[in-house]
């Protein structure tokens, strides 16, 4: 039996996420973890997170697994989840400037406000609700239509500095990486725990992925 | 390619039944909540909210594990409200799996209440429940003030300004209920509606008196929502979400099909 770990550090609710990847994949163990160990004896490791970015940076650093994603980054199949994979980036300019874990090379930066639809409506901050994720080709989209509709919330997104790393796009008004990929590591800005059939398909994906594109 | 718009039934749960009164009285029981949210879900909602119409303490516990078992099977956003009071009934309601929480008049006892859930939770999870009547008269410019106790009880507080000084404090997010039409199925107020969404930054959610298909995309077209919620239409099985939604795809409004 595989195993997959949600990385618990203290920010938010980790039970949906854990509840989905166990509905998406029954035969899979799903552990909820914050130690060590358990997360670098996994075969696969889930990187959630809600909040804000400086809350969760300094969770890991106080808790030492700041070093255990990075390790994990370089080993195995590793998905983060939302500010998983904000927090994944060189650093965001959340909280005045927070500095993250630099495993993929980039800014976390904001959305700017008075952006405008096409009917010229004022957009809304945060991006909440179901959009079009326009795939670039990964494993981790099998079986999933081009342009399915996954569910986002956020106010910030992630700007690599190498475009190769951009798994996905959404337009909010301009397109902005919605789903990044290097090497072992996967990481999307919405919610599949939160998006139906296809986040349950894309779970399914990445418990069954072997790190390899 | 864009962002689309919201459906989100409403499931009134009294004593662990789906009830749905016109004007909080005449309450009639539309089914076991776990089943309707697995119909909705199904039907494709884009989300959907429990209301704890009584937020007794006996509810409060039904409604827990509500929602714990529909969160085990349903993998949309889920949004508790009714009587959420402290930062402990949020926690609870996360734990069981609810991904936001509707505060409504312990938003207007104390608005810190508001800044200290968000910085505890994050703002995505708050959506502050504001029920609005119209106050002016005939003739007179718009006013709508905020109600509580099911729009019994006035506060004097003006809504469009309460609504930006809610988002100042940190709500991700706005549910906004008219009184005059709640329950009544003669739609949205959409001035009301209309004034709040173009007033704050954070998406808006329209309730309170949809009777039809056109009234939803109505709450979007006219009132600017950025979602729109309803109960009873749904309920009773007069339309499906599929319906809604093509319906409303059908007048041009970008929705999740």
């Amino acid at each position: 039996m595989s195993s997959v770990a949600v990385i618990d550090y203290g920010m938010g609710n980790l039970h949906s996420i854990a509840k989905a990847l166990q509905h998406a994949a029954p035969e899979v163990d799903v552990q909820i973890v914050s130690d060590a160990d358990a997360i670098l004896q996994a075969d696969r490791v889930v990187f959630p997170g809600v909040g804000a970015i400086r809350d969760c940076m300094q969770a890991l650093n106080q808790s030492g697994l700041s070093a255990v994603i990075q390790s994990v980054a370089k080993t195995k199949p590793l998905l983060g989840i939302c500010l998983g994979m904000q927090a994944l980036l060189t650093d965001s300019e959340e909280n005045d400037n927070t500095s993250g874990l630099g495993i993929v090379s980039g800014h976390v930066v904001r959305f700017s406000d008075a952006l405008m639809d096409s009917h010229g409506n004022n957009l809304k901050i945060p991006h909440m609700g179901w959009n079009q994720v326009h795939q670039r080709p990964h494993p981790l989209w099998d079986k999933i239509p081009q342009d399915s509709r996954f569910y986002f919330v956020h106010s910030y997104y992630a700007k690599p500095d190498d475009t190769s790393a951009v798994a996905a796009t959404t337009e909010y008004p301009d397109a902005f990486a919605c789903a990044l990929a290097q090497d072992n590591v996967f990481a999307v800005q919405f919610h599949p725990e939160k998006s139906q059939a296809v986040g349950l398909q894309l779970l399914n994906n990445f418990l069954h992925w072997d790190g390899q594109v | 390619m864009s962002l689309a718009k919201r459906i989100i039934p409403c499931l009134d749960v009294d004593n662990g039944r789906v009830v749905k009164g016109v004007k909080f009285v005449d309450i009639r029981d539309a089914g076991d909540p776990v089943e309707v949210a697995r119909r909705y879900d199904r039907e494709g909602a884009d989300e959907i909210t429990f209301l704890d119409i009584t937020a007794t303490h006996d509810n409060r516990d039904t409604l827990v594990h509500v929602v714990e078992q529909v969160a085990s099977e349903v993998f949309i956003p889920l949004t508790v409200g009714g009587g959420i009071r402290t930062l402990d009934d949020i926690r609870r309601m996360l734990n069981a799996g609810a991904d936001k929480v509707g505060i409504n008049s312990a938003a207007v006892f104390n608005p810190e209440f508001i800044r200290e859930a968000a910085q505890r939770f994050g703002s995505q999870c708050i959506v502050v429940a504001m029920d609005a009547k119209k106050v002016s008269q005939p003739g007179e410019a718009d006013r709508w003030e905020i109600f509580t106790h099911g729009g019994r009880k006035a506060t004097g507080i003006e809504a469009i300004g309460w609504a930006k000084k809610m988002v100042d404090l940190g709500a991700g997010e706005i549910l906004l209920t008219s009184m005059d039409r709640d329950g009544t199925r003669e739609g949205f107020d959409l001035p009301l509606t209309r004034a709040i969404s173009e007033a704050v930054t954070v998406p808006v959610i329209a309730s309170g008196g949809v009777g039809n298909l056109d009234h939803l995309a109505d709450g979007v077209i006219e009132g600017k929502a950025d979602a729109v919620l309803a109960a009873s239409i749904f309920h009773f099985a007069e339309y499906t979400i599929q319906q809604a939604k093509e319906h409303m795809a059908a007048r041009g409004i970008e929705m999740r099909l």
